[in-house]
């Protein structure tokens, strides 16, 4: 299996990175690469193997509704590259 | 007295109780170190001035209770600190300021440590050599233009070099245990669900775990005694009846069944290493262990697994970087067009690369093929640990395939760079606690580390035999502080 140019644009699109298309030649050649090296998986027989999806054997835990933090809205938009009084703020969504 | 800095955790921790030294005149010592070692480029943000004003705070009102009183400690940058830029050695989280702190490190401080400040990693703790970090390349004390390992690379670097008495690191595939290897340090991985994530930056969510790094096996148990709890706030956290590691540390591991697996003995190993792991079984035969060949069939299966499942996880845990909430953001002319450019400005090579490969692995038509099928191989190594764990106790390795390389030898193969963790990744999938100890040297004088692997939740085996080889071993780090003027 070889991982072309047309590929990883569509990846990096899926992934919302820009690419340039050097840089995107490059990425191609390392994910072959990569890919080849993770193709061993093939020579295992794993139909009846039950996929590990989680190594703590618990199930994940309930709990109840409720608040735990006072007002932090300042905190939490502190950190915003770009926000007004109460918003983030975005490149206009809605013409 | 030796050299403040010189002392291990538990030394300092009895002077400062026995009031021979004060909490103030520790920070000072190592804020001293720390300024003359710029070169080593460990630290990515320092916090001095506050660890000497609290400091003096705590001399002013001790409490001696305390497990680490009035100890100062760098951390790395991956835990989120209250208030103290959090980078994870990421353009996209340069000015980031978290606004709470990570369960590990509040640990550290309600048992009276105090933040000297974040020290360097590989970018979102992806790498092996600390080289993807955005603050650049960090040095190992041992040899200039080393690399000190990764990717708790900055921790390792600045715990050789004596600028903090210990440190946390986290370890996703190796990212404690190779550090503490290449810097001829003790890094300890505990099981899956031991130390709690909350606050820590995600990389591999099923894979992740914190775990102390220190000088000799002992400060380990106490740092390990202080960071592991069980945490609401991590749905992985499991609540299990935790040891006094430090209080139950023994050197009787006397009958305790050590296994050896073959499968471990890769091709294109040095010599040096092989030769390294027989004088570590004979250390502990010594010790009145009993030595078990085993086999872990799947092992060779380990890397290429890890190599779909964390860039899978990552390019989930990543998907929040988009600009908006926090961090960096590039001005695009729509929303998308600015997720885009915020992304591709924002993370490094090795992140981008990472994140490619988990969208391939996720994206629809290829998800059984690859992510499904990972996590299936990973529930045959795991098997192969529960097998072997019905005969043994505790499973001897080498920590890496090789010594420390020089910086830039790997850095533009990145499958070469993933290959030195060949033996640290299991641990991460089966999700079981994992010691590296500084176990010899190789032909140019650079530390070699043996890896004990232990039982689910049975860091205190594992600690024992660590401790237990460590005074047959009796390994000294030869820094000669080459970084200073």
């Amino acid at each position: 299996m070889t991982i072309d140019l047309k590929t990883v644009k569509h990846i990096s699109k899926l992934a919302r990175i820009s690419l340039e298309v050097k840089k995107a030649e490059k990425l191609a050649d390392d994910m072959n690469s990569i890919f080849e090296f993770i193709e061993k998986l093939n020579e295992l027989k794993t139909d009846n193997v039950e996929p590990l999806t989680s190594i703590a054997e618990t199930t994940l835990r309930f709990r109840e509704d409720k608040i735990t933090s006072d007002n932090i809205r300042e905190k939490i938009l502190k950190n915003s590259p770009e926000k007004n009084d109460d918003f983030f703020v975005v490149p206009k969504v809605v013409e | 007295m030796n050299e403040i800095t010189s002392l291990s955790l538990f030394e300092l921790i009895k002077n400062i109780k026995e009031k021979k030294i004060s909490s103030n005149e520790v920070a000072k010592s190592f804020i001293d170190r720390s300024e003359k070692s710029k070169k080593l480029n460990a630290y990515v943000t320092e916090n001095f001035e506050n660890c000497l004003k609290l400091s003096k705070e705590f001399d002013n009102k001790p409490n001696f209770d305390l497990k680490l009183p009035g100890i100062p400690i760098a951390v790395k940058d991956l835990f989120c600190t209250n208030e103290v830029r959090t980078t994870a050695g990421s353009n996209i989280l340069n000015n980031f300021v978290p606004s709470y702190e990570s369960t590990v490190t509040q640990n550290i401080w309600n048992e009276g440590g105090i933040l000297l400040g974040k020290l360097n990693c590989d970018e979102f703790a992806m790498g092996s050599s600390n080289e993807t970090s955005f603050f650049g390349n960090v040095q190992n004390p041992i040899a200039k233009d080393l690399v000190p390992g990764g990717s708790s690379g900055g921790s390792s670097s600045a715990l050789a070099a004596n600028l903090t008495p210990v440190t946390i690191g986290t370890d996703t595939g190796g990212s404690i245990r190779q550090p503490a290897s290449f810097t001829g340090t003790v890094g300890l991985k505990p099981t899956y669900g031991s130390c709690s994530r909350y606050g820590i930056v995600a990389f591999a969510s099923s894979l992740d775990q914190a775990g102390p790094m220190s000088k000799d096996v002992k400060d380990s148990s106490i740092l390990l005694e202080v960071i592991s709890s069980f945490d609401k706030k991590d749905s992985t956290s499991i609540d299990f009846q935790r040891n006094n590691y430090s209080s139950e540390l023994t050197r009787n591991i006397k009958g305790i069944k050590i296994g050896i697996p073959k499968e471990y003995r890769v091709d294109g190993m040095p010599g040096e290493i092989e030769i390294l792991w027989k004088k570590g079984i004979e250390y502990a035969k010594d010790c009145g262990a009993e030595i078990i060949d085993i086999s872990l069939p799947h092992t060779s299966y380990a890397l290429p697994t890890y190599y779909i499942v964390a860039p899978a996880e990552a390019s989930s845990n990543l998907a929040r970087y988009d600009g908006v909430k926090y961090g960096l953001r590039s001005s695009g002319e729509s929303l998308i067009d600015m997720y885009e450019k915020t992304r591709s400005e924002g993370f490094g090579e090795e992140v981008k690369r990472r994140i490619m490969i988990g969208t391939y692995v996720l994206s629809s038509g290829y998800y059984d093929a690859y992510y499904l099928k990972a996590q299936k191989v990973r529930q045959l190594i795991k098997k192969d640990f529960d097998e072997a764990y019905n005969k043994v106790d505790a499973i001897l390795t080498p920590s890496t395939p090789s010594s420390a390389f020089k910086i830039g030898e790997k850095s533009n193969d990145p499958v070469s760079m993933y290959l030195n963790d060949i033996f640290t990744v299991p641990v991460n999938l089966a999700g079981l606690p994992g010691i590296s100890i500084p176990a010899g040297t190789d032909k140019n004088n650079y530390p070699l580390g043996l890896q004990i692997i232990g039982k689910p939740f049975d860091e205190q085996t594992v600690l024992n035999i660590a401790y237990s080889m460590e005074e047959k071993i009796n390994y000294k780090n030869n820094i000669t502080d080459w970084w200073m003027e």
